[in-house]
């Protein structure tokens, strides 16, 4: 119901969507990020449940952002994805969403994403002169670790070794 | 005729004999508890296994008054130099049980971020297999380091520690020198006694 609302009142926003059984996703650009979360919000999804990203090594917009709405008062869930480019960055909903501080630096932390507006964008897993972003797929699942690199190799990446 | 004397009120022994007898049954354990393994470890100090009965009974939260340190869990390399730090705070003499798969090899971790065996960072005197391992097991543990105890020598314990000391200096000196992290600097030496075929950096 919530995805007609877009279609209705953001036209054209929605690249790509599914719906089944509940289960409500829906693709948008990057650009129309901060106009889609304005209209959620006065919709009733106030509650930010979550950030996190998808790696796709073999696409050209190589992550997709994955955003988690509620509903509190209907409890409908609403999903978001914004892909983007290895290098580029999406706007921070940090000062719209206090929760989203945190959920961001992960993201960053481990993908390498950043975002536009993020008032401290510092890793916030890994310590901090850790090297590279532990969830992309080419990331070696060693780090290049002296004592662990027998028979341990990534995919995605030929079984070559190193960091970024 | 001399002995006769003194009757049974004397006893000769050796110094070092005397001193770890009275050293191993009076271990206070210190519980690095991050994961599963910590669970069991609640388990053998309560009543149904009761580590008390080795003389184990007072545990204490604080280095500053323990004097076997007990690594029960996962350990990170982001941790890597707050357990290297715990254990220096530690009173001396002191031993360190290696609890678990995890924290004796990295276990089924082998991974960018878990340390792959205590052994690496600080010197371990016993390790317990398992995943977890059930009390009984970390308590044959106890009675492993207990036999243990009871055969070292006193200048021996003394060396063993004075050899970690040193390497907490170099760490010092080389974190101070290149301006890196301590997770940086741990990485380094680590890095560095791969090069050099040995396992430890202490």
């Amino acid at each position: 119901m919530i995805i007609e609302h877009i279609d209705a009142q953001l036209p054209g926003t929605v690249t790509d969507r599914h719906d089944f059984r509940g289960d409500q996703t829906i693709v948008i650009a990057k650009e129309n990020l901060l106009a889609v979360v304005d209209l959620l919000h006065r919709e009733g999804f106030q509650f930010l449940v979550d950030i996190t990203a998808v790696d796709w090594p073999e696409r050209e917009q190589r992550f997709d952002v994955v955003y988690h709405w509620l509903n509190l008062a209907s409890q409908e869930r609403l999903r978001v994805k914004v892909p983007v480019a290895d290098g580029e960055s999406v706007a921070s909903l940090a000062g719209l969403f206090k929760t989203a501080n945190w959920f961001e630096r992960e993201v960053f932390d481990l993908f390498g994403i950043r975002f536009e507006g993020h008032p401290d964008l510092r890793r916030l897993l890994t310590w901090d002169d850790f090297q590279g972003h532990a969830l992309r797929k080419d990331f070696p699942l060693d780090g290049g670790d002296v004592f662990c690199m027998e028979g341990c190799t990534a995919p995605y990446n030929n079984g070559e070794r190193g960091g970024e | 005729m001399a002995e006769l004397d003194i009757n049974d009120a004397v006893m000769t022994t050796r110094l070092d004999a005397v001193v770890n007898w009275g050293r191993k049954n009076s271990l206070w354990p210190m519980p690095f508890g991050v994961a599963c393994c910590a669970i069991e470890f609640m388990s053998m100090m309560s009543s149904k296994y009761d580590l008390s009965r080795f003389g184990a009974e007072a545990m204490r939260f604080s280095p500053r008054q323990s004097d076997m340190m007990l690594v029960l869990g996962t350990i990170t390399n982001k941790m890597a130099p707050v357990l290297r730090t715990i254990y220096a705070q530690m009173a001396e003499p002191k031993w360190v049980i290696s609890v678990g798969v995890c924290a004796s090899s990295g276990g089924m971790y082998r991974t960018y971020a878990t340390l792959q065996g205590i052994d690496r960072i600080i010197p371990v005197d016993v390790y317990v297999p398992g995943c977890p391992p059930r009390p009984e097991s970390i308590i044959y543990g106890v009675m492993k380091l207990q036999e243990q105890i009871e055969k070292e020598s006193l200048s021996m314990r003394k060396d063993h520690i004075a050899r970690f000391y040193e390497s907490l200096e170099r760490q010092d000196a080389l974190q101070a020198a290149k301006g890196l992290t301590s997770q940086q600097t741990i990485r380094e030496m680590l890095m560095d006694a791969g090069e050099r075929g040995v396992g430890t950096i202490f």
